[in-house]
């Protein structure tokens, strides 16, 4: 085996590493507005994944890395060819992370709102676009001789990459409804199974749709044979998650979506392979692993320096769900940062909702700890001592 | 057109993400340092200051590390001409830099910001160390990367493919540019991270007598309560942490920087006289404060002049001959064909000098304010109040200069001798570039008011209360987004 077929297996590593572990969070981040019914529920669904997800997107920032130091060409042609798609993803991605640690800093109901917003739009857009750039590449794009994509940016909103689009955005969904109903308890908690169960068949329905698609078009790949058992192992351990979701069965159903996804991701790098971005104005103008590689020199060093750290990286991030492996629920938020220190004098914290719309009004603080009371089990003693507190500072 | 805006996106973005990255590096050394002096002491002034600092640097860390993808992102989608031919030298750090390095960051920080109720202490004080470290390792890669542009080295042309490839990668990774520029960046990024701790802290203390309410003030803060007592003690502590940083820092820059000049001499000597605007060779060569001339910098009408000081500086010898422009301009026409070589000669000229004197005021207002508010002094001075707030802000404008002068130095190139910028662009259309430079420069900007109001909030609002303490079982997290 050449080092520049190893690394095309580390890059759909990476990818695979990328789409297990960012593809909930952006779930999460897509199911905010529907599973967080208050302020209270959304912290708890931000919270579950407030640890990791910086460390879940290095993987994305490792496989972008990665690919320019052993597939230069791979690199500069798909990242320019993909100009437009790729601003949307990295505005979102920017929003995003900001929303996570700016989220909890502001006064109002108003800013948190925003906040909110901007992780939902900033989970969305990635999670179909991803699935829209893999389609791409998986169809090929119209690279010329010297490997410039010549195509317009409305030639990559095709059917078949618009279906892989969707695929992704159903897999993450239904990933991010699984890990809720994983990591929370009590109303949540039953939402989030009821949930994932319907997505998880809408995700099925998709994937098995654009997996097929994929395999007849790419039929004459090396290693089609292989790429149709991922494809089939994919959508069956799809199928075991939507099972083992309702029976009850949380932890079972999260191992079956994240090995899905890995599945999904195994399978169309194996029926890319040995293309990494094919041309459809000429194959000769294809680029290959052979074509787009860097020199074994390169790859020899890169070699090296992945196999002793990336295990490292495995070990810590695992060391890191371990340790925030608890459940989280209602009870367990603490009041919103800004409530807890006197930053502005209290009085005038406590008009702003009042000064609002009657709209804005109800999705501020009180109502929405009333609605914690019936968040489930354990809930209601925080609630309790939340309004205590809230009584001592103003 | 195409690739002034790609220029102009490179620029704009990169400074923006600048600002971020040294108050990251220098800042997680210093929280690192209060969280160490609270495990070993178990002092509580050091666990408020690492929780109010804290505070501050997380609200930094999260924008630099969401605009960093771009970084990544664009030279393929900007500069993809220069990505296939850089590729198997230059993308080798830049994997690197996210396998050893942003894996640690991102990883730890998350551990670090919520793992106070879920790790022993002198663990989640680890976990900072790491953090830190990862910064460093992280500076240390993107430079080599960087210095490889200034100095190729540890590589040979391949007519076949057309492309750099790599030879040594022990000659990239020991670059003589690398290993001087390391220690400069370093240094400035401990000159800002103390910056911003110093600031905060002296103005917490200057300002008190305000604070304090009308009748203590006139007092002199005879009338303090314990809480207060306890908070002045810990910003003078905090203030002397800071300040000796950024005095110590500064001697550094200006260290590891004259030695980057005489390395620059040696490998890039068309920077060094674009940094003077020497036009024609001189022995010695004197080092001009100040001047006034064409904007072309061709012709000068009035200058302060500092004797033999450029030969000191590019040479380490008062009597040293240093090239001009003009010589350099012809040499390299022989060398690599007709053409200009010369940078753009005012902003060379303007942002070496600026780096340097804003550095230095930023060092100046630091040992002013130490003295001000040593043990037992009240300094009550609004000017020094205005003073101390620039302090974290100077940093970042020097560090701002520096890079535009070691980036517009460079030019025409972007690999010195290999690669001409103007050749380095991607075939993408203009539109394209002028919509995403809009969204970005925006977009930008709205986050960055957002981030300056939330880090002044953050440094008004003082240190934090004590946690209220909360028993059994169902006690919520100790920290929550």
């Amino acid at each position: 085996m050449h080092l520049s077929d190893l690394w095309f297996i580390l890059i759909a590593t990476l990818w695979t590493g990328y789409f297990v572990l960012e593809g909930f969070d952006f779930g999460i981040g897509i199911l905010l507005p529907v599973l967080g019914r208050n302020d209270v529920e959304r912290r708890v669904l931000i919270n579950t994944i407030g640890p990791v997800w910086d460390g879940n997107e290095t993987w994305l920032v490792t496989a972008g890395g990665a690919t320019f130091a052993s597939f230069p060409a791979w690199y500069a042609s798909m990242f320019s060819a993909f100009y437009l798609p790729l601003l949307v993803i990295v505005a979102a991605l920017i929003v995003r992370g900001l929303a996570f640690e700016y989220r909890g800093k502001g006064d109002t109901a108003r800013w948190r709102r925003r906040w909110d917003a901007a992780l939902f739009l900033g989970s969305l857009l990635p999670a179909i676009l991803w699935g829209v750039a893999f389609g791409n590449i998986l169809r090929g794009i119209r690279l010329d001789a010297a490997h410039n994509y010549v195509g317009s940016f409305f030639d990559l909103l095709n059917p078949y990459a618009l279906l892989g689009g969707l695929t992704t955005l159903t897999l993450f969904v239904a990933h991010g409804a699984v890990f809720a109903a994983l990591k929370t308890t009590g109303g949540i908690r039953v939402r989030a199974r009821r949930l994932a169960g319907r997505t998880g068949v809408a995700a099925i329905a998709v994937t098995a749709g654009f997996l097929a698609w994929t395999e007849s078009s790419r039929s004459g790949g090396t290693a089609a044979a292989a790429s149709i058992a991922l494809a089939a192992f994919a959508v069956a351990a799809l199928a075991s998650g939507v099972v083992a979701v309702h029976a009850g069965r949380e932890g079972i159903a999260f191992a079956d979506t994240a090995v899905a996804i890995a599945a999904v991701t195994a399978a169309m790098f194996t029926a890319l392979y040995p293309d990494v971005l094919p041309s459809t104005i000429n194959s000769a103008y294809s680029l290959t692993t052979s074509n787009a590689s860097s020199t074994p020199q390169t790859l020899a060093v890169m070699t090296v320096v992945a196999l002793i750290f990336l295990p490292f990286v495995l070990l810590y991030q695992g060391w890191t769900y371990w340790v925030f492996r608890k459940r989280i629920s209602t009870a367990d938020i603490p009041p919103a940062e800004s409530s807890g220190r006197n930053s502005r004098p209290a009085g005038e914290r406590e008009r702003s909702p009042v000064r609002g719309s009657p709209a804005r009004a109800s999705a501020a603080w009180p109502p929405a700890e009333r609605a914690a009371g019936d968040g489930g089990k354990g809930a209601a003693p925080g609630a309790v001592r939340r309004s205590r507190r809230r009584n001592q500072t103003t | 057109m195409l690739l002034d805006l790609s220029r102009w996106q490179f620029g704009i973005t990169t400074v923006y993400h600048f600002f971020f990255v040294p108050i990251t590096i220098g800042m997680g050394f210093l929280v690192a340092g209060f969280e160490t002096a609270w495990v070993r002491t178990g002092h509580d002034r050091w666990l408020k200051l690492t929780k109010f600092y804290g505070k501050l640097f997380l609200v930094n860390v999260a924008i630099g590390v969401v605009t960093g993808i771009w970084q990544e992102f664009q030279f393929g989608m900007n500069w993809s001409a220069y990505s296939r031919f850089v590729g198997d030298i230059f993308g080798a750090p830049l994997a690197i830099e996210a396998l050893l390095a942003f894996f640690l960051e991102a990883t730890f920080i998350g551990l670090w910001i919520f793992g106070w109720d879920r790790l022993k202490p002198w663990i989640h004080c680890a976990t900072i160390w790491i953090v830190a470290v990862g910064g460093v390792l992280s500076a240390y890669f993107i430079l080599a990367a960087n210095s490889w542009m200034q100095h190729p080295v540890g590589f040979h042309y391949n007519p076949v493919t057309h492309r750099a490839e790599l030879s040594s990668f022990l000659a990239v990774l020991t670059n003589p540019m690398t290993l001087v520029t390391f220690p400069h960046v370093l240094a400035a990024s401990f000159l800002t991270g103390g910056g911003v701790v110093a600031g905060v802290a002296m103005w917490h203390l200057i300002r008190r007598p305000a604070a304090a309410g009308a009748g203590a003030s006139a007092a002199g803060g005879a009338a303090e309560s314990p809480a207060q007592a306890e908070s002045v003690a810990a910003f003078r502590s905090a203030a002397k942490v800071g300040g000796i940083t950024v005095l110590i820092a500064a001697v550094a820059a200006g260290i590891t920087g004259d030695t980057l000049a005489k390395i620059m001499t040696t490998y890039q000597p068309m920077k060094m006289a674009a940094a003077e605007a020497l036009y024609h060779t001189s022995q010695p060569a004197s080092f001009s404060v100040f001047t006034i001339g064409t904007l072309n910098g061709s012709q000068e009408v009035f200058s302060i002049r500092i004797p033999r000081l450029l030969s000191f500086l590019a040479a380490a010898n008062f009597n040293a001959k240093v090239d001009g422009i003009d010589n350099l301009q012809a040499l390299y026409s022989r060398i690599y064909g007709p053409g200009s070589y010369t940078p753009i000669i005012p902003v060379t000229y303007w942002s070496f000098r600026l780096m340097i004197a804003v550095g230095m005021l930023a060092a100046l207002i630091a040992l002013v304010g130490l003295w001000a508010v040593r043990r037992g002094h009240q300094p009550r001075s609004r000017l020094l109040l205005w003073a101390v707030l620039l302090l974290p802000v100077l940093p970042l404008i020097a560090n701002s200069f520096g890079w535009i002068f070691t980036e517009m130095g460079r030019q025409p190139w972007i690999v010195f001798g290999q690669m001409k910028t103007a050749a380095g662009v991607s075939a993408g259309s203009a539109g394209a570039v002028l919509a995403s430079l809009i969204v970005l420069t925006v977009l930008y900007a709205v986050l960055g008011v957002i981030m300056v109001r939330l880090m002044v909030k953050e440094a008004r609002a003082g240190l934090p209360d004590e946690p209220p303490a909360h028993e059994g079982e169902d006690k919520p997290l100790a920290f929550a987004y």
